[in-house]
């Protein structure tokens, strides 16, 4: 294992580039003083990477402008929606012009009749949903930073969320995009019909991860609104119990709308803040629902806490309300927020297993943060496998940064030799860009790359993301903890460039 | 035509075996594409043989098409070259198949039919019923890009492959996706193969999300004189809680192309509705489709028993095959629209062929997919002149969200256009596409869109 800072490109931003961008968005519509730049450092993860300026377009055209621009000064630009993401993905790893499209927020059509929505890329995830809802209908995708994180963001990670175990995740969502491409060209692709002649290019774009083209329309599925929801909160002394809940329920084919776990340490953390109810002496608890027509619901519920109960769930109680279910899913959503009062730094992981794998994977992640004198959290989409262990560090500590991460890459290797993948829902990004060779041999990998290289030749849109960067094969190395503050390219004065 | 016969048989040989190879034309004739024969079949027997094969091509300079059965081949464009055909059928194995996690690996060969039997065991299924399900493989499936009536429930091929293995334009075996249901490292390129009529490379292996089989199935059929009547009650059903599995609409010239597998009424418009469920579900449902049927002005309303439904589901599937199979010159269009403008789209394709005096027959899924068969039992000169004109406003069929292809027609036909309509804007992506997956274009030159 070799320990290497990776190398952050420094160059300023060149000023009539700065000023040609005022001229044309206004200059409230560009950022570059080093406090603004500051907030654009960061995102969900624990990566660190400062951009040199903030673009706000308001339209399809000053996107393409400012890719024209960007090719013209040779810098690199990256798309961002809320900054929620799990790995970077919308960090300026090299640099450059941040593109947010946080001004680009209007829904342009829900057509309820057809189950479709038309929104542009900065409409965040729950007020699509509040939109659609009174047509009774819903944009499936749920990920837990749905109150904040955008649909043009969840496109780009292919977001995920607890509901998609029934619903499926974002690319099974989308229809069309408008897109730029790096290489200027505003395109559309798919539309609001289905199975347009010719190769899916939506299914390629949708969770590239902003390294193929920036997405300035999105069309998108709605689903109808359930008649009925029940959620059921099964309640475990010995963790294996909940696992062998899942692993049951899934093979006897009952698919609930979700299947959420968490264990004790994390129901604990939760509690303290939430109160949503979970019990604080329990070693795990199944978060189940299930939806559909009434009938089914009833029948399907009444399954599930037979199969919980078998498995040794000490209660299995029903929401009674609307209330209490909130409640409940107010604990799940805002677990990390939890964690973070505990501890200011944290590590989670995204990776995936075959869902029959559940209990001896659960048993290996401790054994691990044992040995590495970590308590691993686990709250997790247990119903897909999608694991999400939590390992807490000091940052002040360099070494035990490493120490998490490599804590962290042990787990994900393991999941690797279950048959699992490296990232559910959370995307590559700069964090697991150095995993990606456990997962894809070098072909994989260089078609990956001629793909990228296709759409996105000079390799100014998003670089440095889900590729190794890495010379030896499957060497993977470990970045020292990336500090607040110190970013790639300080700029002294920002006004310098105003 | 280059002939690789002679130079490559040993080469070719070595890499499959002297059984697994013929350049005898006599064998040929049945790898034929569009009337265009190779000079060599194969069968490989694994990924890696497949991938030593494209190497030779690429070295030789052959284009190569690959095939399971060779069921769906007619869809798309004769080839511009055609040299060696790769035979897939000898990949046939299940990998692996995991049925507590819902997982399945399978080599691209296996038939549909094989694969169906071994998940039944476990009382799971794929939900692929498509056209020849008796012969098709799953390959070939995939690549075809056709869609099945349960898509109503399940989607399509891309909603449930996980990942897959294939062999690229330059010989090499690469792969995306992986075996778990939720993986989103790196980029989704299996995606891509779907529906793309090996113009980007040999699929060898599939990895998919399985699904259990319903305890019970219930069907239902509503008849209606107008085809208004009959697309809206479809429309009120989507927007019902309901969730069917299946819901398909078709006229009387279809019913009658079905007629010999289902009990149909004698209405001029025809709802199918299949739903899966445990007893009680399954009678909410029947009831509240009798009731909306009647808001619906529907002339009939029928329950079907298991071995209608059952029957029904298989009809459906085969609408291409059975319409080709009593109208040998017929025409097959794929159009898409959005449901709320199926009723007026299926009015505009009758009136473009009764314009033209060509009988027709409509079969359409709820999701938006209109099947508008031409039947034709003659392919003379001046009636394939009014055939092509037809086609031409088919695949162009007014409305801006809509879709239209060719699936199947007599090459006369394709040797007047294209049969995947004028390329759109976004031809140019699929040309970069194209030129990373197989840059030397030995993939099936020619046959997809706008010529790739």
């Amino acid at each position: 294992m070799v320990f290497e800072r990776l190398n952050y490109s420094s160059t300023n931003m060149d000023r009539h580039l700065l000023s040609e961008l005022e001229r044309f968005l206004g200059k409230d519509a560009v950022l570059s003083r080093p406090e603004d730049l500051l907030l654009y450092e960061y995102d969900g993860s624990v990566e660190i990477a400062r951009p040199q300026c903030i673009v706000f377009p308001r339209a399809a055209g000053d996107v393409v402008r400012i890719v024209g621009l960007a090719n013209r000064y040779k810098t690199p630009i990256v798309g961002r929606g809320a900054g929620t993401g799990l790995s970077g993905g919308a960090l300026a790893r090299e640099g450059g012009i941040i593109v947010s499209f946080a001004r680009m927020n209007q829904i342009l059509e829900i057509d309820a009749e057809n189950q479709r929505a038309v929104v542009q890329p900065g409409v965040v995830n729950s007020d699509l949903n509040a939109a659609a809802a009174s047509a009774g209908l819903h944009f499936a995708p749920d990920p837990s930073s749905q109150k904040a994180c955008t649909i043009g963001g969840n496109v780009s990670e292919n977001a995920g969320g607890p509901h998609t175990l029934a619903y499926g995740v974002t690319t099974n969502h989308i229809l069309g995009l408008e897109m730029v491409m790096p290489t200027g060209e505003l395109v559309r692709i798919g539309g609001k019909a289905v199975d347009a002649p010719g190769y899916d290019l939506c299914g390629l774009f949708v969770g590239s991860e902003g390294t193929l083209a920036l997405v300035t329309e999105i069309t998108v599925r709605l689903t109808r609104l359930p008649e009925a929801v029940k959620t059921l909160l099964a309640i475990y002394d010995r963790v294996d119990g909940a696992t062998e809940t899942v692993v049951e329920i899934t093979g006897r084919g009952i698919t609930p709308a979700a299947c959420e776990m968490l264990d004790g340490w994390t129901l604990r953390a939760v509690e303290a803040w939430v109160h949503a109810g979970f019990p604080l002496d329990s070693a795990a608890v199944l978060l189940i629902e299930v939806d559909g027509l009434r009938e089914a619901v009833e029948q399907h519920a009444k399954e599930i806490s037979e199969v919980c109960k078998t498995h040794g769930a000490r209660e299995v109680r029903v929401a009674r309300d609307a209330a209490e279910r909130d409640l409940l899913w107010k604990g799940r959503k805002n677990a990390f927020g939890a964690v973070g009062r505990l501890s200011p730094t944290y590590y989670v992981q995204d990776g995936v297993i075959p869902r029959t794998k559940l209990p001896q994977t659960l048993k290996e992640i401790d054994r691990i943060g044992k040995e590495n004198g970590f308590e691993i959290g686990n709250i997790f989409h247990a119903g897909d496998g999608n694991l999400h262990p939590i390992i807490l560090f000091d940052a002040r500590d360099p070494k035990q940064f490493e120490r998490a991460v490599s804590t962290a890459d042990a787990i994900i290797r393991f999941c690797i030799e279950m048959g699992g993948a490296i990232t559910g829902e959370h995307g590559v990004g700069m964090e697991k860009d150095r995993l990606m060779p456990l997962l894809f041999t070098e072909a994989d990998l260089a078609l990956m790359r001629r793909v990228r290289d296709a759409f996105n030749p000079a390799g100014l849109l998003n670089p440095g993301k889900i590729f190794p960067t890495g010379k030896g094969c499957g060497e993977v190395r470990i970045r020292p903890m990336p500090q607040r503050g110190e970013g790639n390219s300080a700029p002294a004065t920002g006004r310098d460039f105003a | 035509m280059s002939s690789p016969a002679k130079a490559m048989r040993s080469r070719i040989g070595e890499i499959v075996g002297a059984a697994n190879f013929t350049d005898d034309p006599a064998q040929l004739a049945r790898y034929a594409v569009d009337g265009v024969q190779p000079s060599a079949a194969v069968r490989p027997g694994a990924a890696n043989e497949v991938a030593e094969l494209v190497k030779l091509a690429v070295a030789e300079k052959l284009a190569v098409i690959p095939m399971g059965e060779r069921t769906k081949l007619n869809i798309g464009m004769p080839p511009a070259r055609y040299d060696l055909a790769i035979d897939m059928t000898r990949l046939d194995r299940v990998i692996s198949y995991d049925p507590g996690d819902l997982t399945l690996s399978v080599e691209a060969g296996i038939p549909l039919a094989k694969l169906a039997a071994t998940l039944a065991e476990h009382k799971q299924f794929l939900p692929l019923e498509v056209p020849f399900h008796e012969r098709a493989t799953i390959g070939g499936t995939l690549a075809s890009g056709v869609d099945s009536p349960l898509r109503q429930m399940y989607g399509t091929a891309r909603d449930f492959v996980l990942g897959m293995e294939f062999v690229t334009g330059d010989g090499a075996l690469a792969k995306s996706g992986g075996r778990v249901v939720k993986n989103v490292s790196g980029y989704d390129l299996h995606k891509l193969m779907l529906g793309a009529i090996g113009s980007l490379g040999v699929m060898t292996r599939i990895n998919f999300k399985t699904f259990p089989l319903p305890a019970e199935l219930r069907g239902w059929l509503a008849g209606f004189t107008r085809a208004e009547d009959a697309f809206a009650f479809a429309q009120t059903i989507r927007k019902s809680p309901l969730a069917p599995r299946t819901l398909e609409i078709f006229d009387m010239p279809a019913a009658a192309i079905l007629d010999a597998q289902i009990p149909v009424g004698r209405t001029e418009w025809n709802v199918a509705i299949s739903a899966a469920g445990n007893g009680r579900v399954l009678e909410r449902i029947a009831g509240d489709l009798q009731n909306l049927s009647r808001n619906a002005n529907a002339a009939a309303f029928h329950a079907l028993d298991s071995s209608a439904v059952a029957s029904l589901l298989t009809a459906n599937r085969e609408f291409p095959a059975l319409t080709a199979n009593k109208f040998t010159d017929c025409v097959i269009a794929k159009i898409t629209t959005l449901a709320t403008q199926m009723a007026e789209t299926v009015q505009l394709l009758k009136s473009i062929a009764a314009e033209r005096g060509l009988p027709c027959a409509v079969l359409a899924r709820g999701v938006g997919v209109i099947y508008f068969a031409l039947l034709l039992t003659e392919r003379d000169a001046t009636t394939m002149e009014r055939v092509t004109q037809c086609a031409r406003e088919i695949v162009s069929v007014a409305g801006k969200n809509n879709r239209g292809m060719i699936l199947r027609s007599p090459l006369e036909l394709k040797r007047e256009m294209s049969v995947w309509g004028a390329p759109r804007e976004d031809f140019p992506l699929m040309q970069r596409v194209k030129q990373a997956f197989d840059p030397h274009g030995i993939f099936a030159p020619g046959r997809f869109v706008g010529g790739l």
